[in-house]
């Protein structure tokens, strides 16, 4: 099958090809025995390898959870399988969803199926590349500072990340808590819309979901909307030339056919990725002390070790470089002397943030932002220098320090033969206008 | 701010990470840079501004107080390197 053939993209971690066939049999069966349909009847769905289904290992592509075994289905693989949906299987990604080319993981790197040299964009790499080389129909990510939207930009396909608190994050290992969602990859408008449907919702496993419906996209008439976008983002000299050409263009397109464009100053944007950084380290610091060799995962082969000793070892040996990295500058940033001056300041620029974007969002609809400053750089390229990997986020991490919600639409290609989208969001729980707008601008 | 080995120690220890010399150097690199980057955040007057703590509308989230089971003892077990059937094992704490 086609999973096969395309192993050296090396999307997959693991595949149940089996119980998939089994599944896929099931529900042949029954819908000709007459039985009613789920909304997802036999729809091939992957999952990023932070998602837990019961009895399926799960690693985050880390040793250190290498021989992991879910015992428990997360909320939003639990509403799939209501609907009928076949979970193929695990997909690759960056250790623990820290990265942005998937290349840090402890079962190797992901290539981009559009051009083998290129890396997909990452963390959710692997569940990128499954839907643009067709090996499922639909899959899910996590997003936590773009790593959704951007590798949907690297590989030519639509990536949503919901609104903080639209879909429930129990059974999704955690990163950053505060920034962390659940996101989706498809080829179409409609498909994201219906998995959404299908996962979002209120969840008695995770208090900070919003108590109101799953969002309902069906598709309306065209209307007319009120965009801003970032003039300092547009004019960022880390901006591939090539990629503001296209955006400037295509907004100048919709203001002939009767959309408002406006360029907003956006003073703040400099200090976005530094707030990232802090906020996210902090809360992965604490997060990942859970993993100590004891409960479950990875423990050190090494005997006759003192406690603290022993979960130093394991830790060490368990956690790879990029892991340790943001680990150690989380407890920088949240230790004693350096608290106020770091983590305290984040927070307040967070504030900053959130009460700029509610201003905004009084007089426009939508923002547009690019997904990703370049497109899908070479394999090896931006490994030594962590700082030029976290600026490539730059467009990205402001609707997961925000909460709003965003999408990259793959509507460009650029003249080196590699796709690329834009991004847009709305404001807080308005998938539906964000759905709709994308919709009308890939018809276009 | 320069990043020197009594830092890496402390952070290390606090963090439950160790790391050998040579590692140690490039840690110290990086995050002289991951900490240089991030000092952009006091170019920033935020004199008076309330830190964002909470992300989600959700306020009071509670339920009724029934008590309610979570996983077995089997299950919580299930995945542990080392285990006595009944509790988790670590290494000797209290030594002769």
């Amino acid at each position: 099958m086609a999973i096969e053939q395309q192993q050296p993209l090396n999307a997959y971690i693991r595949v149940y090809s089996k119980e998939a066939l089994a599944k896929a049999r099931l529900l042949d069966q029954q819908r000709k025995e007459g039985k009613p349909m789920g909304k997802l009847h036999g729809v091939v769905i992957g999952l990023k390898d932070v998602i837990a289904y019961k009895d399926h290992p799960l690693t985050a592509a880390s040793h250190i959870l290498q021989d992991y075994v879910s015992i428990y289905n997360a909320t939003a693989v639990d509403k799939m399988l209501a609907e009928e949906a076949i979970l193929i299987g695990h997909l690759n990604c960056d250790e623990f969803a820290m990265g942005s080319s998937n290349e840090n993981s402890a079962y190797g790197k992901v290539l981009n199926a559009r051009c083998n040299s290129r890396v997909p964009g990452g963390s959710s790499g692997g569940s990128a590349v499954a839907v643009q080389a067709g090996l499922c129909m639909v899959s899910l990510g996590s997003d936590t500072g773009g790593s959704v939207r951007q590798p949907a930009d690297f590989c030519g396909i639509l990536g949503l990340k919901p609104t903080y608190g639209r879909v429930s994050r129990y059974g999704l290992i955690a990163y950053a808590s505060s920034f962390d969602q659940i996101g989706i990859f498809a080829h179409t408008i409609g498909d994201v819309a219906l998995l959404l449907e299908v996962i979002a919702g209120v969840d008695e496993f995770d208090s900070t979901v919003k108590k109101e419906k799953a969002p309902v996209w069906k598709e309306a008439p065209d209307q007319k909307y009120r965009i801003a976008y970032f003039k300092e983002a547009l004019d960022h000299p880390g901006l591939d030339p090539e990629i503001r050409e296209a955006i400037l263009t295509r907004t100048e397109q919709w203001r002939q056919a009767g959309h408002t464009i406006e360029a907003i100053d956006f003073e703040l944007l400099g200090y976005i990725v530094p707030a990232y950084y802090v906020l996210t380290t902090a809360e992965a610091s604490s997060n990942l002390a859970r993993f100590d060799g004891v409960r479950y995962g990875y423990r050190t082969k090494d005997k006759d070790l003192e406690l603290t000793e022993f979960y130093k070892r394991t830790r060490s040996e368990g956690f790879g470089r990029e892991v340790k990295r943001r680990i150690l500058l989380g407890t920088f940033v949240l230790s004693a002397g350096y608290y106020d001056a770091y983590f305290t300041k984040a927070q307040q620029v967070r504030q900053l943030l959130v009460e700029r974007t509610n201003l905004i969002f009084k007089n426009f609809d939508i923002i547009i932002l690019p997904t990703a400053p370049t497109t899908a750089w070479r394999i090896g390229e931006k490994m030594d220098d962590p700082i030029a990997m976290y600026l490539a986020d730059i467009y990205t991490v402001y609707a997961n320090l925000t909460g709003i919600p965003g999408i990259s639409i793959p509507l460009f290609g650029h003249t080196n033969g590699m796709p690329f989208g834009v991004q847009a969001m709305t404001s807080h729980f308005n998938e539906v206008s964000l759905l709709q707008f994308s919709h009308q601008m890939m018809q276009q | 701010m320069e990043v020197n080995d009594a830092l890496i120690d402390n952070l290390s220890n606090l963090a439950r990470l160790e790391f050998n010399a040579s590692e140690k150097e490039s840690i110290k690199k990086d995050l002289e840079k991951m900490i240089h980057f991030v000092e952009k955040l006091g170019e920033l007057d935020t004199t008076g501004v309330e830190p964002l703590l909470h992300m989600s509308p959700e306020i009071n989230v509670l339920r009724e107080d029934i008590p309610q089971g979570s996983v077995s003892r089997e299950a919580a077990l299930s995945c542990a390197p080392v285990t006595d059937g009944q509790y988790f094992e670590v290494p000797k704490v209290i030594r002769k």
